[in-house]
């Protein structure tokens, strides 16, 4: 049993799902992550599951402290996914959502690159199911185009593979580097799966097209997965610590303006993982806990703020904040948790943000980075203002848009109050955290500095957002879109391929009419010359033909006798 | 928010319902005024506070508080400006 990756549980299991009808396929359902999750708590740390394939040698399961604490925040995000899905009855839905988090969770306990590029494609093609299920225009459309992009980073991953197995000979998954092309092609395709700047609009785009429940499973695995890639691969990196640092700060003024609330969520999901990617660069044993730290946590406040917002969509219809407000009268228990939520992602004291987020920004400190400490506070009082208190206040309070509806269902309310559980479980007690990470950990996060420093921090943000409205400065929520890198492909790129098929119908109708001209004229003169009425067509009388001929011999003579 | 409390009050779907604590304007005021004497509150406590950090900013009187509020309507004012450069009606990709 040692040898079966715990991702096979969910991903074999899968297939299973639609022989079975009714209650017996929710516990089915509920049944996998736990045994799964079991099985790897079995597990000891070391390789197993190698094979030979095609002379390379394959290794289906490496479990050590690095890949454990990703598998076990991904079969407990599985496990509340289910829950939170439980009344879902599209079986397409249900298999893709467990082969997507069996491919992720396979990948993360890949020992070689093979494996991984796998799993990876797994996860591109089991997760757009969720976004096409919705069964709308936009959501088959915004499918296809995350489609793409998912399936160009595998290509380039299995580029990458296919190279370092030319020049260096190996598919083992340890530490790459930049320095090669086929580091860099790796690095590439993992940087598109992370939302690194300019390759991260498929995120943006594609989430709040998914359905409610589909993308509170598409806010946990993607991005985390290559999150733990870059930490297994990349560690150290110094390039890392920019580009974290620009992932944390740009994506905070799309979230202030954008209108949709899901999609709000999409933008602060990208400026987290900015942290995690300083994370990963600064390399030191504090950050790259900090890294884990922080992903395990974000994983579930990142996910509980989802559904929340995913039961307002599925209650309300929609989750534009221009629509919305006042909610908290109807749904009651999912304001409670979507601020439970808020508090975390904001980094509150007691709160699980608060004791993850420490570790990198603390590393940050330790090794000097300065400039990046300033981004990273500025994007933390960001994250504050427009997830921390954007997402619920304009859900559940600000002006009441007059909607009443009923609260959550059930199913719904258990999964967002197991994530808050665990949001304020790890916030008072981090040291259960702390003791599952790569690295020991010799950090205590409740300092009285750090503790009113953090708060004077939000608190003061909170005043800012309080005086802005209150002055009437704040910009309203506003039905639009805003334009963004995404802009490049859907109206640049297409103008681009519109004016160019014009350029060349254009071309196309020019020739034509050039070369009709041409054969046209042509066929003209050949008729002229040839035709029943040519010169050369003519039949000629004898008469002529005997008098041509005379007159020829006449000028031999001619010619001759001079 | 004072003002749209006042409106909210007006909306049909709430006459005849139960009236909560915040739909009354003066509580509203309340919770901003709680939240104006906290952040007096950590501001005074702050030169108590003694920072270990390498950076000299730190160490500045009430450093993350002014960073935090100056940090949040840099934000918000900066956003509303790009709203000019980026805002486009919801249709913009539907063709």
């Amino acid at each position: 049993m040692t040898d079966v990756s715990p991702g096979l549980i969910l991903l074999l299991g899968a297939l299973l799902v639609p022989l079975l009808r009714g209650r017996a396929r929710s516990i089915y359902m509920l049944a996998l992550p736990v045994l799964a999750f079991v099985h790897l708590a079995a597990l000891p740390y070391g390789s197993f599951g190698a094979f030979e394939f095609l002379d390379m040698n394959l290794v289906t399961l490496r479990v050590d402290r690095l890949s454990s604490i990703f598998g076990y925040i991904f079969l407990i995000a599985a496990l509340v996914s289910v829950i939170y899905s439980l009344h879902v009855r599209d079986v397409v839905q249900q298999t893709a959502s467990l082969i997507y988090a069996g491919s992720a969770v396979g990948a993360v306990f890949a020992g070689d690159l093979v494996t991984l590029f796998v799993f990876w494609e797994g996860t591109a093609i089991a997760s757009v199911v969720l976004i096409w299920a919705r069964g709308t225009e936009a959501s088959y459309r915004a499918g296809m185009r995350y489609l793409i992009i998912q399936v160009l980073s595998g290509l380039l991953l299995f580029f990458g593979v296919l190279l370092n197995y030319r020049v260096a000979g190996s598919i083992s998954f340890d530490a790459l580097n930049l320095e090669t092309q086929a580091g860099l092609l790796i690095f590439l395709a993992f940087g598109i799966k992370c939302a690194f700047p300019l390759l991260h609009n498929w995120l943006e785009d594609a989430y709040p097209e998914a359905t409610v429940t589909g993308t509170v499973w598409l806010s946990a695995f993607t991005t985390k997965l290559a999150v733990y890639s870059l930490a297994r691969g990349y560690a150290g990196t110094e390039i890392l610590v920019p580009i974290g640092a620009a992932m944390t700060a740009f994506p905070i003024f799309y979230a202030v303006i954008e209108n949709d609330l899901r999609r709000v969520l999409a933008y602060s999901l990208n400026n987290q993982l900015g942290f995690m990617v300083v994370g990963i660069g600064i390399g030191t044993e504090l950050s790259l806990n900090g890294t884990a730290a922080h992903a395990f946590c974000h994983i579930l406040y990142k996910a509980l703020l989802f559904m929340s917002m995913g039961a307002v969509l599925y209650r309300v219809g929609t989750v534009k904040g221009s629509e919305l407000g006042g909610l908290y009268k109807s749904m009651p228990w999912t304001t409670v948790f979507c601020i439970i939520g808020a508090a975390s992602i904001s980094a509150f004291p007691l709160f699980s943000g608060f004791i993850s987020k420490s570790l990198i920004l603390s590393a940050a400190m330790k090794e000097g980075y300065f400039w990046t400490w300033i981004v990273l506070l500025f994007a933390s009082a960001g994250v504050f203002h427009h997830s921390g208190i954007k997402i619920p206040y304009f859900a559940f309070f600000a002006h009441d848009s007059g909607k009443r509806c009923e609260e959550a269902p059930l199913n719904m309310l258990v999964a967002m109050a197991i994530a808050a559980a665990f949001c304020i479980g790890l916030g008072i007690m981090p040291g259960l955290l702390y003791s599952h990470l790569p690295f020991p950990v010799d950090y205590h996060p409740y300092s009285v500095e750090h503790v009113v420093t953090q708060l004077q921090l939000l608190m003061f943000s909170a005043l800012a957002f309080t005086v802005l409205m209150r002055t009437g400065l704040y910009p309203p929520e506003l039905k639009s879109v805003n334009l963004d890198f995404d802009w490049t492909y859907r109206r640049l790129g297409k103008s681009v391929l519109q004016s160019l098929m014009s350029f060349g119908q254009q071309i196309d109708s020019r020739g034509t009419a050039t070369l009709t001209r041409t054969v046209k004229a042509f066929l003209s003169r050949l008729y002229r010359h040839h035709g029943p009425q040519g010169v050369l067509a003519r039949s000629w009388p004898t008469g002529s033909m005997a008098f041509w001929t005379t007159l020829l011999l006449g000028a031999c003579l001619i010619v001759y006798y001079f | 928010m004072t003002k749209r409390k006042r409106q909210s009050r007006r909306t049909p779907a709430s006459k005849g319902e139960k009236l909560y604590w915040l739909d009354e304007p003066r509580n509203v005021n309340k919770v901003v005024y709680a939240l104006y004497a906290i952040c007096g509150l950590l501001f005074v406590i702050d030169p108590l506070i003694h920072k270990h950090g390498p950076f000299a900013v730190e160490h500045w009187l009430g450093f993350y508080g002014i960073f935090g509020f100056v940090a949040c309507v840099a934000l918000v004012l900066a956003a509303k400006e790009l709203r000019r450069l980026l805002m486009r009606p919801e249709d913009y990709y539907d063709d």
